[in-house]
């Protein structure tokens, strides 16, 4: 296992250099100035000319990203050129808000999910199996941007009974576990929530119909084990492969949830995203990609172990 | 007094002093802004003109400000932290009196050296407390200071370049941090972001970047007129359009920046009041006058103006603009008396474009630089389509080439001959005109001529410099009038921009708020504001 975990690692050092060699190119690719951020419109081309100077942006593109993996080295993120703030504490502070909306969502959407697959799974081609299939490809279908503006319609406009934005009453920074604050979290996380819950129950019920139909299964029958024994045996077949799909889920709900940090303008690294491309914030832009690749790496890492741990043939692999 | 005349008095003066702690007692306005960030709050403020009304003349002052009192008539400059100022002999050098017993929300004075200070901190890049970021925002807005200096402590002296009387205009960009404060906060502008001291009408007291800015009332404020009159005023980054209409009909916010046009018949219908009034601000194409551009003849650009049914648009934007009759709203103090009306009439434009040598059979096709959304742009997409139509009935043919904001920001400094506009002749884009360099000067200046500025067309005009030199050189305020009224005459009669619309700087509020006085300016004063229970 530990080789295993080793080896995994080494392999993680040369996808991080592509991502940041990808991650650097990209945005430098992208058309449009930095500087339009951080002065007026009409400041004069001499003007410019200085403050690209001041930011470094004047140099050739090598030696800009030599300068940037140097100090990404040392643990200088640079600092964003829109706001003059340490990239570091931008990003760190706004992946530390995603992650709380994609934990939560993932809290809500992976049981769920699991379930319902597990339902349509076992009763296969009856109209349970149907219904949840029809909920799960809704959940996949439904742009989750559209579905946010609609909640936020019914539960905070008309009803009242929720915030639409932000997150809490004093803003992220004093973010507490109480009413007050949690009530923020809600429509933003079930909004999240339901792609994961399509997906996730769309894979149970695969797996879950699949295994049923083998061999081992009816000899457990034969066996006289009890039907929720049997489902016991089941579900740790599946789980190998259901963990790998929630594990990508995770890395796309903390990365992809640009349009419904947007909608709920929730201060996450998808807002801060967004508003780094709008102004061409390339510092901001570099270490947020850079730090949500690595998360998604990261992510892949666990659930590779974990995978591996679960089912000891995959490390033979 | 008689015994019952001093417990009159003492009543009356009890219950003066209950109603002024009323009175102070007015509530918090939370507002939901555009900008993505709360602009920067060590002084020189950024994200435009949203920056300036929000952290600009809220927690600071400048030398001289714009009069925010009146929603009835253009604003108009008024002294600030300088109380007179005049011009010497040389035409050169300005003498500025300071306002005496100003002093900062730490407690330190105004005087003129704290003036120098400040201007050092955005022209002097050897100065100790020289920030780039501050410099960025206000150098470019003060091109025509070349050296201040400190004569006693309330006497102030700016020489310029060259004679310019639009100086005054020009000073009201810039505002006055506090040196003292900066000093004590170890000469670090990070921790005066979080810490700034102004002697601004309001205080910042919490600053959550991205999330939201708490300012309160500065109660020793120099001008008592403005002293607030709410508890809090809570300024909130809101930048997605829906977010923000929704924040402020589910009660979380109680006054939102320009709202969706299509959200304003849900939110009057609800009770919420939508404020709106002339600015200086206009939408328009900025027309190319590189040789072998159509736009080069006039029939062409008054056809072209004729043929836009600017009435028509209106329910577009739910009625909220003021169709263009000039290059500045029509209630401006500088737009003239024009001859020529650009107003809607097809079939003058149609024997227009027929004596240039246009019609059905013989088309004139043009290409137009314009974006999908944008600062100020309004509804950039269905109103250029709307041209679009428009001119179509007058033979012209319209391809668009559309960037991202960003990238179109670019190509308007680049400028009409650069390559990356790709032939384009024309750039929609909007403007900030409120004073005569922002508004007139800048865009048809022959020495402005992009890349060098932001004279996008490469206009050069012997009539038009010789005016623009006489707004420079004409000192009495009156005078100077009558010059920019003459110059936008130009403007209008020589057709040279597509007029199409002014944005009235919509704004969404709770019926809780009272007391807004929506002035003629891109900057409000929020001091006569109050919230009902």
């Amino acid at each position: 296992m530990l080789t295993y975990l080793v080896r995994r690692l080494i392999l993680v050092l040369p996808v991080a250099f592509g991502v940041s060699v990808i991650c650097f190119l990209l945005v430098q690719i992208a058309p449009g100035d930095p500087l339009t951020a951080i002065m007026p419109v009409d400041a004069t081309a001499e003007e410019q000319a200085v403050m690209r100077a001041a930011y470094g942006l004047d140099k050739p593109l090598p030696v800009q990203y030599a300068i940037w993996i140097g100090n990404l080295l040392q643990g200088d993120m640079g600092k964003s050129i829109a706001t003059g703030r340490p990239v570091a504490s931008e990003v760190f502070g706004a992946v530390q808000n995603s992650l709380l909306l994609a934990v939560s969502a993932a809290i809500i959407a992976f049981p769920i999910g699991t379930a319902l697959g597990f339902l349509a799974g076992y009763f296969r081609d009856t109209w349970a199996d149907r219904a949840v299939t029809a909920l799960s490809i809704t959940g996949v279908s439904v742009p989750n941007y559209w579905l946010g503006i609609v909640l936020v319609i019914i539960f905070s406009v008309n009803l009242g009974w929720l915030p639409s934005m932000g997150a809490g009453p004093g803003g992220s920074q004093s973010w507490a576990w109480d009413w007050a604050h949690m009530r923020h979290l809600i429509l933003p996380a079930v909004t999240l929530a339901v792609v994961p819950i399509g997906i996730v129950a769309h894979t149970v019920r695969a797996l879950a119909g699949d295994i049923l139909t083998m061999d081992f299964v009816q000899a457990l029958y034969a066996k006289g084990m009890s039907r929720f024994d049997v489902l016991r045996h089941v579900a740790r077949n599946a789980a190998a492969t259901a963990l790998s799909v929630m594990g990508l889920q995770l890395g796309y709900l903390l990365g992809g949830s640009i349009l419904i940090e947007a909608v709920f303008n929730w201060p996450g690294s998808g807002f801060l995203l967004s508003n780094a491309i709008f102004q061409r914030d390339l510092p901001l832009l570099q270490g947020t990609i850079l730090v949500l690749a690595l998360f998604f790496v990261t992510m892949n890492l666990i659930v590779d172990v974990a995978q591996a741990a679960i089912d000891p043939r995959i490390q033979r692999t | 007094m008689s015994k019952l005349g001093k417990g009159f008095s003492a009543l009356a003066t009890a219950a003066a002093v209950f109603c002024g702690t009323l009175a102070q007692a007015q509530g918090t306005l939370r507002v939901g802004m555009t900008a993505a960030d709360i602009p920067l709050t060590t002084g020189q403020t950024d994200q435009g003109g949203e920056g300036m009304r929000f952290m600009g003349y809220t927690v600071y002052d400048s030398l001289i400000e714009w009069d925010l009192t009146s929603a009835d008539k253009p604003s108009v400059l008024i002294p600030g932290l300088a109380t007179e100022w005049s011009v010497g002999e040389d035409e050169l050098t300005w003498t500025f009196k300071l306002r005496e017993g100003v002093t900062f929300h730490d407690g330190s004075p105004l005087t003129a050296e704290v003036v120098v200070w400040n201007l050092d901190k955005l022209l002097d890049d050897t100065s100790e407390q020289y920030d780039s970021r501050q410099a960025a925002q206000g150098k470019s807005r003060i091109p025509a200071v070349a050296s201040y200096e400190a004569v006693d402590d309330l006497t102030l002296t700016i020489t310029t370049k060259a004679p310019d009387a639009t100086l005054p205009y020009q000073l009201a960009w810039i505002l006055m941090s506090s040196k003292a404060n900066w000093e004590a906060l170890d000469k670090d502008w990070e921790k005066v972001a979080l810490q700034p001291s102004g002697t601004g009408p309001w205080k910042l007291t919490e600053f959550v970047p991205r999330e939201r800015a708490v300012l309160v009332p500065n109660t020793e404020y120099w001008d008592e007129t403005r002293i607030p009159q709410l508890d809090e005023l809570v300024l909130i980054p809101l930048p997605e359009p829906n977010a923000r209409s929704a924040a402020l009909m589910s009660g979380q916010v109680d006054w939102i920046e320009a709202p969706a046009p299509d959200t304003i018949p849900a939110m009057e219908g609800n009770g919420f009041v939508i404020s709106s009034n002339a600015y200086p601000h206009n939408w328009t194409w900025h027309l190319s006058r590189l040789e072998g551009s159509p736009w080069n003849d006039i029939r062409v650009r008054k056809a072209a103006n004729m043929a836009i049914d600017r009435e028509s648009m209106m329910p577009l934007l739910g009625g909220l603009m003021v169709p263009a009759k000039g290059f500045l709203p029509p209630s401006s103090q500088w737009f003239g008396n024009p001859e020529f009306d650009p107003s809607y009439d097809l079939d003058a434009a149609r024997a227009l474009m027929q004596k240039a040598g246009y019609g059905p059979d013989n088309r004139l096709a043009v290409k137009a630089l314009i974006s999908p959304s944008g600062s100020g742009q309004m509804l950039p997409l269905p109103m250029n389509e709307f041209i679009q139509q428009s001119l179509a009935e007058i033979w012209i043919d319209v391809d668009f080439m559309v960037v991202e904001w960003n990238q179109m920001i670019n190509l308007w400094r680049a400028g009409a001959a650069d390559p990356a506009v790709e032939g384009a002749q024309s750039i929609n884009f909007t403007y900030f005109i409120q004073d005569p360099f922002t508004g007139l000067i800048r865009h048809l200046d022959c020495n402005l001529i992009a890349p060098n500025g932001t004279n996008w067309g490469h206009y050069c005009d012997d009539e038009m410099q010789g005016l623009f030199d006489q707004i420079k050189t004409t000192f009495d305020p009156e005078e100077q009038n009558a010059v920019l009224q003459k110059t936008h005459e130009k403007y209008v009669n020589d057709a040279l921009f597509l007029f199409v619309t002014h944005d009235v700087a919509p704004r969404a509020m709770s019926p809780k708020v009272k007391g807004f006085v929506q002035a003629q300016n891109w900057y409000q004063n929020f001091s006569s504001i109050t919230m009902d229970e």
